[in-house]
């Protein structure tokens, strides 16, 4: 699977809430199905349903134990995911900042001539 | 400056992608902002010696507008869409579409203004019409693995990230 394909899988499994339920438990350590199962009211099948494709995007792995079989979260794809989320902030921080300056102007600007040109914008101050 | 660095964003479901921001400014104010012409040419462009040459808003019902940036190398890039539901100072809805579609479709982005003791929340919602034009935006910030149409804006958004080293951020 190309790097591209892996993000996408990962974020069509974290697209779920369920999935997301079950890795924020999963981030406190390991739990089996039956564990994992029992706080979210749902059957074991279901959960399972919910596990494979977890598995499937890379998100967690299972412990080889053919008993327990327990759920762990793995980081790395979910680091990924962070990254993009981080690339996209910064480019929108950048320019939400020239926006803290432009209103920055325009509120110094209003402030010095309340009422003249500038049509009101409402009655502040 | 006491409002950097407080964005929030977030990719919801699997075709969202929010964006929540404060600003010290009134709502109006922001509004303004958002929506004039000679007010979007201040700030919604990229990395220094990227301009806003062309923009132009109709802000009603059925309204387009269109931006039109332009690189310093000279490279245009092109989008724009139509006002679905304007509601000033408080929201308005849109949607967007790219000249050289670098992802696929159409998006709907819906932006809320509200206020609060002087300051105002900005939440902006982008709406794609599938996972994989979501999926295609967050991935533009990637430098490897990015496909071929993604590359001229993950140009863009790596001068983006060394312009924010350079101390000095100037203006279009």
């Amino acid at each position: 699977m190309t790097s591209s394909a892996h993000l996408d899988t990962t974020f069509a499994a974290l697209a779920d809430p369920t999935r997301r339920a079950i890795l924020a438990r999963l981030a406190t350590g390991e739990a089996s199905v039956n564990e994992l199962a029992r706080p979210f009211d749902m059957s074991q099948p279901a959960i399972s349903k919910h596990l494979k494709v977890l598995e499937g995007a890379g998100l967690i792995s299972r412990g080889r134990d053919a008993q327990r079989r327990p759920c762990r979260i793995e980081a790395k794809p979910l680091a990924d995911a962070n990254e993009w989320l981080e690339h996209y902030r910064k480019f929108w921080e950048a320019r939400f900042e020239r926006l803290d300056d432009l209103l920055e102007e325009m509120t110094a600007e209003e402030r010095a001539r309340p009422k003249s040109k500038r049509k009101a914008r409402g009655a502040k101050r | 400056m006491t409002y950097a660095e407080t964005l929030v964003v977030a990719a919801k479901g699997d075709r969202e992608i929010t964006m929540t921001r404060r600003f010290g400014a009134p709502r109006a104010m922001v509004f303004e902002a958002w929506t004039k012409p000679e007010l979007l040419k201040r700030w919604m462009t990229g990395p220094p010696g990227m301009t806003l040459p062309v923009c132009e808003v109709d802000l009603r019902v059925g309204g387009v507008y269109r931006y039109v940036w332009r690189t310093s190398q000279g490279h245009e890039m092109g989008a724009g869409g139509t006002f679905l539901e304007v509601t000033a100072p408080e929201r308005f809805v849109a949607t967007e579409r790219f000249d050289q579609a670098w992802y696929p479709g159409e998006a709907v982005i819906t932006i809320t203004f509200v206020e609060q003791g002087g300051e105002t929340e900005v939440t902006t919602t982008m709406r794609y019409e599938s996972t994989e034009g979501r999926d295609g935006v967050l991935k533009s910030g990637m430098t490897d693995g990015v496909r071929q149409s993604y590359d001229r804006v993950a140009t863009i958004f790596e001068t983006e990230l060394a312009a924010r080293e350079a101390p000095e951020r100037k203006r279009a």
